[in-house]
């Protein structure tokens, strides 16, 4: 009986080795590769390569037109696409649960979900650049990149809304308020830190796209800071792309920099979210 | 029954309340109405895709025919001998995207598995986020490394492979759609009843044999959704295959050469300074036309599946 268990135990036992490595070794493929960019990039790190600009001369490219251009994109998305995607969330949410005009923008959300982001990069060459007449500005990828992470805000805002107690809405309505007075007051403040916390996630995602910029129009080589909405622009991915595809090696480490670099900002907002998150609970509670 | 009226209160209120003063209060009116276009900015979205990617492509077809796109086997916009059929970067694409599933179907599977079935409440709540950092980095990072890191590495081992080849590409791709199938699968996994797995005990059945014949088909429907989609994106990314895989259109299924995506194509021609309106233009459009077709299908179709599973029961 023993020898039996035994023998029926061995075979589990490999199979709980062989399942846990299949989740334990691609973490650790990700920690070698990113020690690996570490250590590649940390000849180039410093204040010079975070205020200089691009070069023909690997050690003297910089990454400043980036940084700025990834920034500014970052701030105008999120004035873009906040209000439009928490606004969507709410009447999806509040308003009009089951009408058959809700149920088809909710369809229609989650297959924007799955458009590969190069085809937004796509419609932003053809409708912000083109038919609009953006040009080939900030303001044009900003647009795009709006439309691009619009579903996932929308996404996380209504997830938020869900959170707050029906019990709360029923109270408001029963001192006369109204629909939007409710919203207003009542719902919206209490779905903030969820919203909050989503939107910082969805405009990290957006910092890390390269495709639908590089079809809108970033340019690779830019000597200075945008200066408008309707300035030329690159960003950080823009310009990491640009260098991993020179052939030089003093190009890789620049790349290896800039990826350090793009990596260490989205972390940055990453944190910045899960201490608003945490923060903010802990007041509302 | 109690929320739905308790929902539809205020409107009564308010139809009271316009009744007596014939009209709702208007920024009452005016937040509902913004709040709807808010919404239908996501429909005008949708719309602006289609009418952006139709009309070039009606514009190219026009000029060139679906028959040249369909009946020849080269794909070469941008030489003075133009070729345009479309090939040549679907079986790039589908190359690429077959390696990565090779690699994240089984690396996604065990881990759901694992996940799911195996794995103390601990050793859950550790690697699951975890294994969400996997998806979290940006595709010109994985691109990196397919480049920099991973196409060396492999060149020790296949010496014939290409400095830019399919294999890298697709490997380092496999690496980011894991999380993808890991969640999905597990969601369907964790959905099979107990009682299943507690009839195979009943039965005899050890651990690992109850998992692969009753579990696993239990959620097969749900595991094939989950691989559907992380197929979709693996057709749909690009920094990965435009910085690893090359530039070169070739009508092969051999992983070691270089070849060239759909997506590739469209950041190729994005990154040189080609007019709008001219032909090499309108080609970037066709082939995201094809793309876009090609992905809407996959979605529907596992979303469809993940509703069977979840639908009747």
């Amino acid at each position: 009986m023993n020898t039996q268990q035994q023998r029926s135990r061995a075979p589990e036992r490999a199979f709980y080795v062989l399942a846990l490595a299949a989740v334990i070794i691609p973490l650790l493929v990700l920690a070698g590769l990113l020690y690996g960019v570490l250590e590649n990039g940390s000849e180039r790190l410093g204040w010079d390569f975070l205020t200089s600009y691009p070069s023909r001369k690997p050690t003297l490219a910089g990454i400043l037109p980036g940084l700025a251009g990834s920034f500014f994109l970052m701030v105008l998305t999120a004035l873009i696409a906040l209000p439009l995607g928490v606004g969507a969330a709410i009447h999806l949410e509040e308003y009009g649960k089951r009408s058959r005009f809700a149920r088809f923008i909710e369809l229609n959300i989650a297959n924007l979900a799955g458009v590969p982001s190069i085809v937004y990069g796509l419609l932003g060459l053809g409708l912000f650049v083109r038919t609009l007449h953006f040009g080939r500005s900030l303001l044009a990828g900003a647009c795009t990149l709006s439309l691009l992470v619009l579903p996932m805000v929308v996404m996380v805002s209504r997830e938020a809304l869900r959170t707050v107690p029906q019990h709360l809405r029923e109270a408001s309505y029963a001192l006369g308020a109204t629909r939007w007075a409710t919203v207003r007051q009542i719902v919206l403040p209490m779905a903030y830190p969820g919203i909050l916390t989503g939107a910082i996630l969805a405009l990290s995602r957006a910092i890390g796209e390269t495709a639908p910029l590089v079809v809108v129009g970033a340019l690779t080589y830019i000597t200075f800071v945008p200066d408008g909405i309707d300035a030329p622009f690159t960003a950080l991915p823009i310009q990491i792309f640009n260098w991993v595809s020179r052939p030089q090696r003093g190009f890789v480490v620049d790349a290896a920099a800039g990826i350090v670099v793009l990596l260490l900002t989205m972390l940055v907002l990453n944190g910045a979210a899960i201490y608003l998150r945490n923060r903010l609970q802990q007041k509302g509670t | 029954m109690r929320a739905s009226n308790a929902i539809s209160m205020p409107h009564t209120a308010q139809r009271i309340e316009a009744k007596i003063h014939g009209t709702a209060p208007f920024s009452e009116r005016a937040a509902e109405v913004l709040l709807a276009a808010c919404g239908t900015v996501t429909i005008l979205t949708t719309l602006g895709i289609l009418s952006v990617l139709a009309v070039e492509s009606f514009g190219f077809l026009r000029e060139v025919g679906l028959f040249a796109l369909i009946f020849d086997a080269q794909w070469t916009p941008l030489f003075a001998d133009k070729h345009f059929g479309i090939w040549p970067l679907l079986t790039g694409t589908v190359l690429t995207s077959l390696v990565a599933i090779i690699v994240a179907l089984p690396l996604g599977l065990l881990s759901a598995i694992f996940m799911s079935e195996l794995a103390s409440a601990r050793w859950r709540k550790l690697l699951k986020p975890a294994l969400e950092l996997l998806a979290g980095v940006p595709t010109i990072v994985y691109g990196y490394f397919a480049l920099v890191v991973v196409t060396p590495a492999l060149q020790a081992i296949v010496p014939e492979l290409s400095g830019f080849n399919a294999l890298s590409a697709g490997i380092v791709m496999g690496m980011m759609i894991t999380p993808m199938i890991a969640s999905l699968a597990e969601d369907a996994l964790y959905a099979v009843p107990r009682h299943l797995r507690e009839a195979a005990y009943a039965l005899g059945a050890g651990k690992v044999p109850t998992i692969w014949r009753v579990v696993v088909p239990a959620a097969f429907g749900g595991i094939a959704a989950s691989v559907i989609l992380a197929m979709s994106r693996a057709v749909g990314e690009t920094m990965i295959v435009a910085i690893a895989a090359g530039q070169e259109p070739r009508l092969t299924l051999d992983p070691r050469v270089p070849i060239e995506t759909m997506t590739a194509y469209i950041v190729q021609v994005s990154m040189g300074d080609t007019p709008a309106g001219t032909l090499e233009y309108r080609t970037i459009f066709v082939v995201g036309s094809a793309l876009f077709l090609m992905t809407l299908v996959m979605n529907i179709f596992s979303y469809r599946l993940t509703r069977r599973v979840e639908g009747p029961r």
